[in-house]
């Protein structure tokens, strides 16, 4: 059985005294249909810590893409606030990049390249020739080397997304988002990504907040997980998951927290909500 | 939803439900063949076959055989007074584009012409960026499209003529007025129809104001615009015509509108038509040449249209 050698320090390392990057306090988020006013999360509270894999975990409707669009500031919270490094989060910026579960989020009229390139310009964050550099850099990470010239629309599904993560990374932003962003994309292309961008991550040790309906992608994903139940979304639980990945996923402690989670979000609505939910 | 039918059929001939189990096959593993064996993977097309997928060919054939039914026609009604011949048409073409002024009739046109498309779709591009940006905005222009795109611009000529004069000023001001709402029609729902995700990644970048809709509106919109420059261009050289056969020379020298009206007075029928054909040639060579240019190495290099 493959022993957990990955980072055990990481969260065990922050002292009770240390300041969070993202610190949610207390948020209540809503949303207007035509017909109603929604509570999508309630009095949600949660930390996230530099070099965090924090992964917002639980069933549709329990508010979990809604949060990360409050920390990405495109909502904001009608009660509670959202820190990022002591200053709260007000509008959508460039020091929190997004990456989308939609293929269709890198802009068609410009090249891998350039779409990479143009919010590190943008932004005024970079100059031209260092945003072109950085760019190269990390569309070399991802394994996009030969399509710097090519039009998103010449891409597969998997490699929208790297572009995606690459156009996130390149910024160097304080945080990452990403909203189920291997969610659209078929099982052995999902497999793969999560696995680069765990040695991404063990290569660049960003901060990621990242949200998922897969029980299975939090544990391997997840450095910690925040369970959120559903109708309004509240905190369930938090838990460590540092020590698992692929290579593991067979041994029993990560079966053993999987069904904890499992239990956690459906064993009392197992007859509501069918048996379909597993993972 | 086929298998629920059969078994939805068999219940009702209640036919006892044996419960039909697939047989167990033994697995096997084949080589894949060398290309050798198969032979022909793929053949290239006949010339034939290619002229027939060629869409310029397949045009060119329909104008041709318009132009033989022409010329036929007009022999057999022999009455070059009300309908010359196709061969004396462009005879007539010919001879006032090298020696008459068609060329000269043909630039005072479209230089007037640029000039009132231009403008007309300058200040559509303003007026729809103040209405993606402002609720004030988007009510004014509702309101102000609703009203005056039924509304011809020839109509509004007599009109011009009497505030900028007979010139260059009252053709501008109606062409604008023919170019203006047509493109800001499109152009709002182009915006409208951005997707959400786009719009969240272009504010994620931090662009506001102006510039979200320059840098991320605009591009993405594009397909829509397109196509509402191309009917504001249709707008805009019908009424430029119609506009100069309604009061002929300006003190700058006339244009093709002129030129038709010029030659019906003189009975020149095929120098008329060949004044038409000007027309109708001038507005493919833009559509064909200038707009096919244009989505070529935007909209489609960027696969937003096939």
């Amino acid at each position: 059985m493959p022993t957990a050698t990955i980072n055990r320090t990481e969260t065990e390392s922050v002292a009770p005294g240390a300041t969070p990057l993202l610190d949610v306090k207390g948020v209540t988020l809503q949303y207007k249909t035509k017909k109603q006013i929604v509570t999508a999360s309630y009095q949600v509270d949660f930390q996230v810590f530099p070099g965090d894999r924090f992964v917002l975990l639980g069933p549709s409707g329990c508010g979990k893409s809604t949060l990360l669009k409050g920390v990405g500031g495109f909502m904001s919270p009608v009660e509670g606030e959202i820190n990022l490094n002591g200053k709260p989060v007000h509008a959508p910026g460039p020091d929190r990049m997004m990456v989308f579960q939609e293929f269709e989020q890198l802009l068609p009229w410009k090249t891998v390249l350039e779409n990479v390139v143009f919010p590190m310009v943008t932004s005024g964050k970079y100059a031209r020739a260092e945003a072109v550099d950085r760019a190269k850099r990390y569309l070399e990470k991802v394994n996009l080397t030969k399509f710097f010239d090519a039009y998103p629309h010449q891409l597969s599904g998997g490699m929208k997304q790297r572009a995606s993560i690459a156009r996130g990374m390149a910024m160097g932003p304080a945080i990452l988002l990403m909203d189920e962003p291997f969610a659209a994309l078929d099982a052995l292309t999902r497999l793969k990504m999560q696995e680069e961008l765990l040695e991404l991550w063990e290569e660049l040790r960003f901060t990621v907040l990242f949200v998922t309906h897969s029980i299975q992608e939090a544990v391997i994903i997840g450095s910690r997980i925040l369970v959120l139940s559903p109708h309004p979304g509240q905190v369930r639980a938090e838990l460590n998951a540092q020590q698992f990945n692929h290579a593991n996923q067979d041994c029993a402690e990560f079966h053993a927290l999987q069904q904890r989670i499992h239990d956690m979000l459906f064993a009392e609505r197992i007859d509501a909500m069918g048996q379909h939910h597993g993972e | 939803m086929r298998w629920g039918n059969i078994m939805a059929n068999k219940a009702d001939e209640a036919v006892p439900a044996a419960r039909i189990e697939p047989p167990v096959r033994d697995e096997f593993e084949r080589e894949p063949r060398s290309i050798g064996e198969i032979g022909e993977i793929s053949r290239s097309l006949s010339p034939w076959q290619r002229l027939r997928d060629n869409s310029l060919a397949r045009n060119l054939f329909i104008l041709v055989v318009l132009g033989l039914i022409w010329q036929i026609y007009a022999m057999w009604a022999n009455s070059p007074l009300l309908f010359p011949t196709f061969t004396a048409t462009i005879q007539a073409l010919w001879d006032s584009t090298v020696h008459g002024p068609l060329l000269i009739r043909a630039w005072n046109s479209i230089s007037i012409l640029l000039i009132g498309y231009v403008s007309g779709v300058v200040l559509a591009t303003l007026l729809t960026m103040f209405a993606v940006l402002t609720r004030f905005g988007s009510d004014l222009l509702g309101v102000l499209t609703a009203m005056f795109s039924p509304l011809p611009a020839i109509a509004l000529l007599p009109l011009a003529l009497m505030w900028f004069g007979l010139g260059a000023g009252s053709i501008v001001f109606v062409l604008i007025h023919a170019v203006l709402w047509a493109v800001a029609l499109n152009m709002l729902s182009g915006f409208i129809s951005v997707s959400e995700t786009l719009r969240m990644a272009g504010r994620n970048y931090g662009l506001k104001g102006w510039r979200y809709v320059a840098k991320l509106l605009m591009p993405a919109a594009f397909p829509t615009i397109l196509s509402g420059l191309k009917i504001g261009w249709m707008f805009a050289w019908r009424t430029q015509i119609a506009a100069e056969l309604v009061f002929g020379a300006t003190s700058s020298g006339g244009g093709i509108g002129w030129f038709i009206f010029e030659n019906r007075n003189e009975l020149q029928t095929a120098s008329v038509f060949a004044g038409l054909f000007t027309v109708i040639l001038i507005g493919l060579l833009v559509e064909g040449l200038v707009f096919r240019t244009i989505e070529v190495h935007t909209v489609r290099k960027w696969g937003m249209t096939r």
